[in-house]
């Protein structure tokens, strides 16, 4: 296994775990009903102090998985299986458990960073009061220490305190990113989900929120999910990344040998999609388009534009499976396609 | 088209509903095509009679068999509200979507315009209207000037859909291959824009009716014209409420009532049919 | 120029162009008619008793200056503004020789009180009701109290008046069904007269509530479902924030700015509305001015009503324009 070296205490030890979690969109209207399988069958584990990247095209499930992982499924999702399970404090639960009350776990121990979270932040009162409504009840603090505590985080996090006294209309695209960040990590969360915080950003504020990230991360020790389709992203922050196709995990591998020797064919096309200095050769793209979730192909849903499929992909599910050197994969040929 | 009429009809029952107490109206008002009374009929029939086996409704305090003046009535009201609606639906689709597909200048100018006529009150300038014409008001005419004034929430409603549609892709592929502007509109965005007119149509032709039922029961359009309105005001003329006449008051308001339901359920069910979001609940209501 | 200033000067040249159009279209409308209101008053007049024909012409002179009738369109029409602008509208044929802007002040008061009073009640009933239902999709009870709404929602004024006027007014006489207070009561703000007023109020007040709840009602309850999807809303209840928090503060407190710009859209219509109710219940309003001056001809008064009515509809969305970057920020700061 390769590990990251600076992160000796990030050992085996699981702070998530998810086992076989299947959620669907169950949609029906005037006499059409239909299930969208956006998550079928998920099975992972996330360590403590560990970033866990989660990457797939638009449209491969990654949002409604972590949805799923953070609890905020509302209709028309629905969770027809499987379990997630955290542990925090030494205590597990299980958050699909109907005795769990999850309010009093956010903030403190669970946080989540919503796609286009930009609109988080409620538009007509300034942000000030989304930290005191979404925080304070989570922090035992006074009036007095609780803002003296969020204007502490504010700087560690090189966010100046008056953007307290904004609406979120007058703070930049960046600055209303880095500003949900601040306010889903002002309590310390042991674990924050934090779906495509970068996308929509240029360059360089791209560079600044991923730095925040990683300082949060470095000062609060805590376990991170971080969705995000682009490959270039993961490789600066992810120690492990899992690979998103159709609604399925199809691999999972540590970072760097995720881009070193990638086992899926799909994979593959990513990694091989990605730019390289001294190479201008043209990357061949995937023909065909992805699936559609309410009536996915059977066996591999990747056979249908897969270089490598055989008869047997067109009938037979792969399991995800592993250990390949550290990694995990759902390919009846796993390995033996070449980035190229 | 046709398909969606089936779904809603099968699906939405606030839908069905609607439709079948238009449809009820309508037919009702079809009727007065084999009226047995010839012409305006006054003073025909005994007056004051209630309603019985012989005169549904009754009959007036001038002689006239209530059902089949209301059937008339109700026709021509609607014949009111239809040219009302079908008129300002012109003004409101145009500038609508003129609006919205051009933006910038062009929009702000005629943004401008339909603020100014949201903003001036439409009974006291309809009644100045009214008052100078006096008897050269005819109904053709006074749906003129309703129309005039009434299409201009509706042109709102329909650029903002329009402005949405501007920036989609396929408008983009249009540009680029050149179609015309109107033939933008036409072809690719009115199919959008199509149930929100309907939507706009069915709250105008409420609105219509009811400047019309309103203006004729103070007796300022043609008295002599059978109308929903006209009806109330000549039961007013002889105090049909003191003399307990009370079923030429009262089958007029209930045809209205009917009518107005159904055609606002026809308007809630579309408008909730057009949104996704809305849908999205009922799809949430039934999990 | 800061944003604010210019969405001020913004709104009120919208106002100017209001102004000018209503009160150009009011010109336009009694000049072009084929009808002479000098010779519709004389012959108004001569029918009060008026008959020597030398001081029936002298009276023509007269009216014709009064009416702004004399030179060409042009002069008629820049005299017209000078005497719209001097709010001076000439006397009153039927309660000759009060000036028509005499009776117009005097029945104001009436009207401005009961469409304030009214439009408050109505504008904030039907939000509260309509957000509550948006918000609590699955009330049996609220269902029911919005079809209630809803069904009463598209019947004309006249109708509603109508039969409050006869189940309140006649079949059980508890309200009464005429005037604006009580007969041969000395005006003044005696408990007595108020009361009198209140209690005079309250019918057209009831009929303009229940014609417009609706409005608001559908308005508010199709914007607080949209709201209640929004981003800003699931983030709060994923963090626990308190349900009645989330509701007034989240998702009515957003919905309510369109229903404000909503609200400055309406005030034309529901001024048409009044005019209905103060007809129908003989309320000594402008309504019923404006309808007394229809049936009796008196031209200057029909006049006077429509303009003033426009500019007092014109300011009252101005006021609201202006009034309204005071709840929405981000037209302050822009
Ligand atoms: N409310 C919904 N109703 C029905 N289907 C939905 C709904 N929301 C999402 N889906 C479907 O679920 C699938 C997964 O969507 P999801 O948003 O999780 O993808 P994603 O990987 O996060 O994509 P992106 O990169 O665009 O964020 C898609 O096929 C989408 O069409
Ligand atoms: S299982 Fe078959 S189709 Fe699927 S990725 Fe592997 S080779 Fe391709
Ligand atoms: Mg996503």
């Amino acid at each position: 296994m390769i590990e990251s070296p600076e992160r000796p205490v990030a050992a085996s030890e699981d702070v998530l775990r998810v086992d076989d979690l299947r959620a669907y969109f169950i949609v029906g209207s005037y006499g059409v009903s239909r299930e969208v399988r956006a998550v079928d069958g998920a099975t992972l584990r996330v360590r403590r102090g560990e970033v866990y990247g989660l990457a797939g095209e638009s449209g491969s499930g990654k949002t409604t998985l972590v949805k799923t992982l953070a609890g905020a499924v509302r209709p028309p999702l629905q969770v027809v299986g499987g379990s997630v399970r955290y542990e925090f404090g030494g205590r597990e639960v299980d958050i699909y458990d109907p005795a769990t009350d999850l309010s009093r776990l956010r903030w403190r121990h669970l946080s989540y960073i919503m796609q286009g979270s930009m609109s988080v932040l409620n538009p007509v009162r300034k942000v000030r009061h989304s930290f005191y409504d979404f925080a304070f009840p989570h922090m035992d603090l006074g009036r007095a220490a609780f803002w003296r505590a969020v204007e502490d985080h504010l700087r560690k996090l090189q966010l100046d305190p008056a953007i307290l006294d904004s609406y979120p209309h007058q703070l930049s695209g960046g600055m209303r990113q880095r500003t949900t960040i601040a306010l889903a990590t002002v309590c310390h969360p042991e674990f924050i989900i934090a779906d495509e915080p970068t996308t929509a950003l240029d360059v360089i504020v791209q560079r600044d929120v991923l730095k925040m990230i990683k300082e949060v991360q470095r000062q609060q020790g805590s376990s991170i999910v971080f969705v995000t389709h682009d490959m270039s992203v993961h490789a600066t922050i992810a120690d492990r990344i899992g690979i998103v196709y159709a609604g399925r995990l199809v691999e999972e591998a540590p970072a760097e040998q995720l881009f070193e020797d990638p086992k899926h064919p799909y994979t593959v096309h990513l990694i091989g999609s990605l730019p390289r200095i001294g190479d201008d050769r043209p990357r061949e793209s995937l023909t065909g388009r992805p699936p559609n979730l309410a009536d996915p192909p059977p066996g591999c849903r990747f056979h249908p534009r897969c270089p490598l499929a055989i008869d047997k992909c067109k009938r037979e599910t792969p399991p995800l499976e592993g250990p390949h050197g550290g990694s995990r994969v759902a390919c009846w040929r796993a390995g033996e396609a070449r980035i190229g | 088209m046709f398909k969606v009429i089936r779904d809603l009809l099968r699906y939405n029952r606030e839908f069905l509903a609607g439709f079948t107490l238009t449809a009820l109206v309508l037919v009702f008002a079809a009727l007065h095509f084999w009226t047995p009374y010839p012409g305006y009929n006054l003073y025909l029939l005994p007056p004051d009679m209630p309603p019985s086996s012989e005169y549904w409704f009754g009959t007036t305090s001038r002689g006239q068999d209530v059902v089949w003046q209301l059937s008339e009535a109700v026709w021509n009201t609607m014949s009111f509200g239809l040219t009302v609606t079908i008129l300002s639906r012109v003004i409101a689709i145009s500038v609508g979507m003129v609006s919205g597909y051009l933006g910038g200048r062009t929009d702000r100018v005629l943004m401008s315009i339909n603020d100014t006529f949201i903003a001036l009150p439409n009974i006291p300038i309809l009644l100045l209207v009214y008052f100078v014409l006096r008897e050269q008001m005819t109904w053709p005419l006074l749906a003129v000037c309703a129309a005039l004034l009434g299409w201009t929430y509706d042109s709102r409603l329909i650029r903002s859909v329009s402005l949405s549609l501007r920036t989609r892709e396929f408008t983009r592929h249009g540009v680029f291959s050149g179609m015309s502007t109107w033939r933008i509109l036409w072809k690719e965005h009115l199919p959008y824009v199509l149930p929100i007119i309907f939507f706009t149509a069915m709250n105008n032709l409420i609105w219509a009716i009811s400047l019309e039922v309103t203006l004729s029961v103070l007796g300022f359009t043609d008295i002599n014209r059978p109308t929903i309105g006209g009806m109330i005001y000549w039961a007013n003329q002889h105090q049909a409420i003191i003399s307990g006449i009370w079923w030429w008051i009262a089958f007029p308001i209930l045809s209205i009532v009917i009518l107005f339901l159904g055609l606002f359920m026809l308007a809630m069910s579309v408008n909730e049919y057009v949104d996704p979001r809305s849908r999205l609940d009922r799809m949430g209501g039934a999990a | 120029m800061n944003t604010l200033t210019a969405y001020i000067l913004r709104r009120l040249g919208q106002f100017v162009f209001v102004i000018f159009t209503g009160v150009t279209l009011a010109f336009l409308i009694t000049n072009l008619s084929p009808v002479d209101p000098v010779e519709q008053s004389l012959t108004q007049l001569t029918s009060f008793g008026a008959s020597d024909p030398r001081a029936v012409e002298l009276m023509r002179e007269s009216l014709a200056e009064l009416y702004g009738l004399q030179g060409n369109l042009f002069e008629q029409y820049v005299n017209f503004w000078g005497r719209v602008l001097r709010a001076d509208f000439g006397p009153s044929l039927s309660a000759f020789p009060t000036p028509v802007i005499t009776l117009i002040a005097n029945a104001a008061p009436w009207t401005i009180g009961l469409l304030v009073t009214s439009i408050l009640i109505t504008f904030v009933l039907g939000n509260l009701i309509g957000a509550l239902a948006g918000y609590f999709r699955r009330s049996r009870f609220l269902k029911v109290l919005g079809m209630v709404i809803m069904t009463i929602n598209p019947i004309p004024h006249y109708f509603i008046g109508l039969i409050l006027l006869i189940f309140l007014g006649f079949v059980f006489p508890i309200f009464p069904i005429s005037g604006g207070a009580q007969m041969n009561r000395p005006s003044g703000f005696d408990l007595g007269y108020v009361l009198s007023v209140l209690y005079h109020g309250f019918l057209p007040a009831l009929s303009l509530v229940l014609a417009g709840l609706g409005g608001w009602f559908i308005g508010m309850r199709s914007l607080v479902s949209n709201v209640v999807t929004d981003d800003h809303v699931l983030y709060a209840e994923l963090a626990g924030v308190k349900g009645r928090k989330i509701f007034s503060q989240y998702v009515a407190r957003n919905a309510m700015l369109p229903q404000m710009t909503g609200l400055a859209m309406q005030l034309g219509q529901i001024f048409g509305g009044t005019v209905i109710v103060e007809f129908l219940f003989n309320y000594p309003g402008m309504g019923r001015l404006l309808i007394q001056g229809i049936y009796r001809g008196d031209y200057s008064l029909v006049l006077g009503v429509t303009t003033i009515s426009i500019f007092a509809v014109a300011f009252a969305v101005l006021l609201i324009d202006i009034l309204y970057p005071l709840i929405d920020p981000r037209v302050k700061l822009g």
